[in-house]
């Protein structure tokens, strides 16, 4: 039993968890703080409003995790090949657009409408998401750089591009039309929620990308490739396509989760979801690299890791209730990348505490029999 | 030729921030280390700068002195905030592009949050400076014309007319950076730490003390250009809804086409600056007035510009070759 416990602690699944443990209390802890400097009498209601506010809504906390499961599953997947997408964002705003446009301009009938227009997402995202992989495999080209720019020549685009179309955007362009309902997703009628079909679609896929990785030869190479890219390339690995293509499939996982934010229903009759054409780049590419980060990029680990992603945000607006802005979340998110970077490190440190903890335990008694046997 | 000089005078107080948050950069990546917060690092400057501001506007010092104070107050703050990447990256070998990106997400939540702080505490008169999600200050920095100098023919008109001190400052910096970098000691260890850290450390140089300096000099120039880009850019406001709007990223652009040596750096920053300016000078310039082209393509063109050049200098990169990778003893 023992013996197991030990093996357990010294896996490193079990490391990587102890360290996302870790990087999510430190971070919770920081935004504690925060809120004790803002308003110490309210902290305590705050807090737990952040920490459990979100179950009183679980629902909504699924719903607005939907994205955030794809734009995780997009930073991650490059990461599984040392790729940093970081441009998870302007491929989020690509896809979205492509939905809008699709729901808007196209004529189609009912079903096949929302089908399209998740498709036209996924199509959106791969275009955006290609050119870093293009670049990077053919220019050796760091990524981090281009897809940063590309955030902002993406967003510039479709803010271009939807507000000079009269069908898209409505008439003082502060915001896009709303989406006619055929194209809407399929809400899944809980009260006073936007949860919709998609959720299924992101966790499918999240499996799928699993499986591709676990059991493909496609995914042995990608992730050979992310533990030693000239070892790899020696071993016959094509890398320059294998780049393309991760970040396309990148691109189009960042593109959909656009896609079926748009797409998703709203709790407001002959109303829909909408977008604002004013020149900010979504954040919501950037909490996908928490997200990613905080699984280690295991795509079944990120289904949670968006979980407990979108559960802190939602608490974060509940701890409007108490007077805190929202942003407080985003600082937590942020102390957790933070410390998601070196959380390996934090881990051994953890072993060494565990392990010293155990050897006093030792000297006390019950392992001396132990010794004996041996 | 009186669109030549508005053009100039427009372009350079947005090239001067842009030059020096990319020779922090420079600094930074020279010394071996990646150093993507400067977004963050701009906002944290522009931050402290504008405390500064709002806590001196109404005192009876001259507004050009105010601003040489604010610009020491902005790089030595933040100074301290790029000690987090320091650290995380050199004594803790975490992946330096990822603490980049929490550092650039943490300080424009903790602006609006201690805006929403001080907002609630504000009893004082008239308007609340922290109800925008930031701190809105009154100060008027801009030079109408520097006297005397003024006077001279074409560089009177180009250099100290409509401007502001930040430019002066700018080149002031431009020469001491040259200098450090390429004719002392401190720089030549610098460059090394960068190029080759393994070799550096067997000659006696302490690989992690050059480091921890080259990232608190890209903190120290980063916060300064984020102070610069306050004062000419948003009146010495800041808002951490907005921030700098890319300008930090842009920087690193910069520095990637000035192939990390600050005279280039000097003209890559002025070809992106008026890239930048671009979008507001459009109706001045007859010639691409008449293309009729939407204003938004103006504002890409930096970014777009920015891949273009990264695709013809990639192949020729003069990048430190040890940038990036935390360096190790043991793998000496």
């Amino acid at each position: 039993m023992k013996n197991k416990i030990k093996n357990l602690l010294k896996s490193n699944g079990m490391k990587t968890f102890n360290s996302t443990l870790i990087a999510i209390g430190l971070g919770l802890l920081v935004g504690l703080v925060v809120l004790l400097i803002v308003d110490s009498s309210n902290a305590a209601g705050g807090f737990s409003k952040i920490l459990f506010g979100g179950f009183g809504r679980f629902a909504d906390v699924l719903y607005y995790a939907t994205p955030l499961i794809l734009t995780g599953l997009s930073v991650g997947f490059a990461f599984k090949m040392g790729l940093f997408n970081i441009g998870a964002s302007g491929q989020y705003t690509m896809g979205m657009f492509f939905a809008l446009y699709v729901g808007l301009v196209w004529d189609l009938p009912g079903g096949l409408h929302w089908f399209v227009a998740i498709l036209a997402a996924i199509v959106g995202g791969m275009l955006i998401g290609s050119i870093p992989g293009i670049l990077k495999a053919h220019f050796n080209v760091n990524e981090v750089i281009t897809s940063i720019m590309l955030n902002y020549i993406g967003m510039y685009i479709v803010d271009m591009l939807i507000k000079n179309n009269g069908k898209l955007v409505v008439g003082s362009e502060a915001r896009t039309a709303y989406l006619p309902e055929t194209v809407q997703s399929l809400s899944l009628g809980v009260s006073g929620s936007n949860l919709n079909i998609a959720i299924f679609l992101a966790i499918i896929i999240a499996v799928g990308l699993y499986i591709v990785l676990k059991k493909t030869t496609f995914g042995y190479e990608l992730i050979a490739t992310g533990y030693n890219k000239d070892a790899s390339k020696y071993a016959g690995i094509n890398y320059k396509r294998n780049t393309i293509l991760t970040m396309v499939i990148a691109g189009g996982l960042a593109g959909l989760g656009g896609g079926v934010a748009i797409l998703a229903p709203s709790l407001i009759a002959d109303a829909s979801q909408v977008y604002e054409p004013i020149n900010v780049i979504a954040v919501a590419g950037f909490n996908g690299i928490a997200v990613a980060l905080l699984a280690s990029s295991s795509p079944i680990g990120i289904i949670f890791s968006a979980l407990f992603i979108s559960l802190i945000q939602r608490g974060g607006t509940s701890a409007a209730l108490f007077g805190f802005k929202p942003q407080i979340i985003d600082i937590v998110i942020a102390i957790i990348i933070y410390f998601s970077a070196f959380s390996l490190i934090m881990s051994g440190w953890l072993g060494k505490i565990v392990k010293n903890y155990s050897r006093k335990k030792s000297k006390k008694g019950p392992d001396k029999e132990n010794k004996v046997v041996k | 030729m009186d669109t030549f000089y508005y053009l100039v005078q427009s372009t350079l107080p947005i090239a001067i921030p842009l030059l020096l948050v990319a020779l922090g950069g420079m600094f930074s990546e020279r010394s071996g280390i990646i150093n993507i917060a400067l977004e963050g690092i701009m906002i944290f400057g522009a931050f402290f700068g504008a405390i500064f501001v709002l806590s001196t506007q109404n005192s009876s010092i001259n507004p050009q002195i105010l601003l040489i104070i604010g610009a020491l107050v902005a790089g030595f703050a933040s100074i301290g905030y790029s000690m987090l990447l320091a650290y995380a990256s050199v004594n803790l070998k975490a992946n330096q592009v990822i603490v980049g990106t929490a550092l650039n997400m943490l300080i424009p939540a903790i602006v609006i949050i201690y805006a929403q702080l001080m907002n609630a505490g504000w009893s004082g008169v008239g308007d609340s400076p922290y109800s925008g999600g930031g701190i809105t200050t009154t100060l008027n920095l801009y030079i109408h014309e520097v006297p005397l100098l003024s006077q001279i023919p074409v560089i009177g008109d180009l250099l100290f007319k409509d401007t502001y001190l930040t430019v002066y400052l700018g080149f002031l910096v431009l020469i001491i950076s040259t200098i450090v970098l390429y004719k002392t000691k401190f720089g030549l260890r610098l460059r090394a730490c960068g190029e080759h850290p393994q070799a550096a450390d067997s000659v006696g140089i302490n690989v992690y003390k050059m480091r921890y300096a080259g990232v608190a000099l890209s903190g120290f120039l980063g916060g300064m250009g984020g102070y610069f880009y306050s004062v000419s850019v948003l009146n010495s406001n800041i808002s951490g809804l907005t921030g700098v709007a890319g300008y930090g990223f842009l920087a690193l652009a910069v520095m990637i086409f000035g192939q990390w040596k600050p005279v280039r750096i000097f003209f890559a920053a002025l070809f992106f600056a008026f890239l930048s300016t671009l979008s507001v000078s459009v109706p001045l310039i007859p010639f691409l007035n008449n293309l009729g082209l939407d204003l938004t393509i103006y504002k890409m063109l930096p970014y777009i510009a920015t891949l273009i050049v990264l695709i013809f200098t990639s192949k020729s990169s003069k990048a430190p070759k040890a940038e990036g990778i935390p360096y190790d003893k043991g793998l000496r």
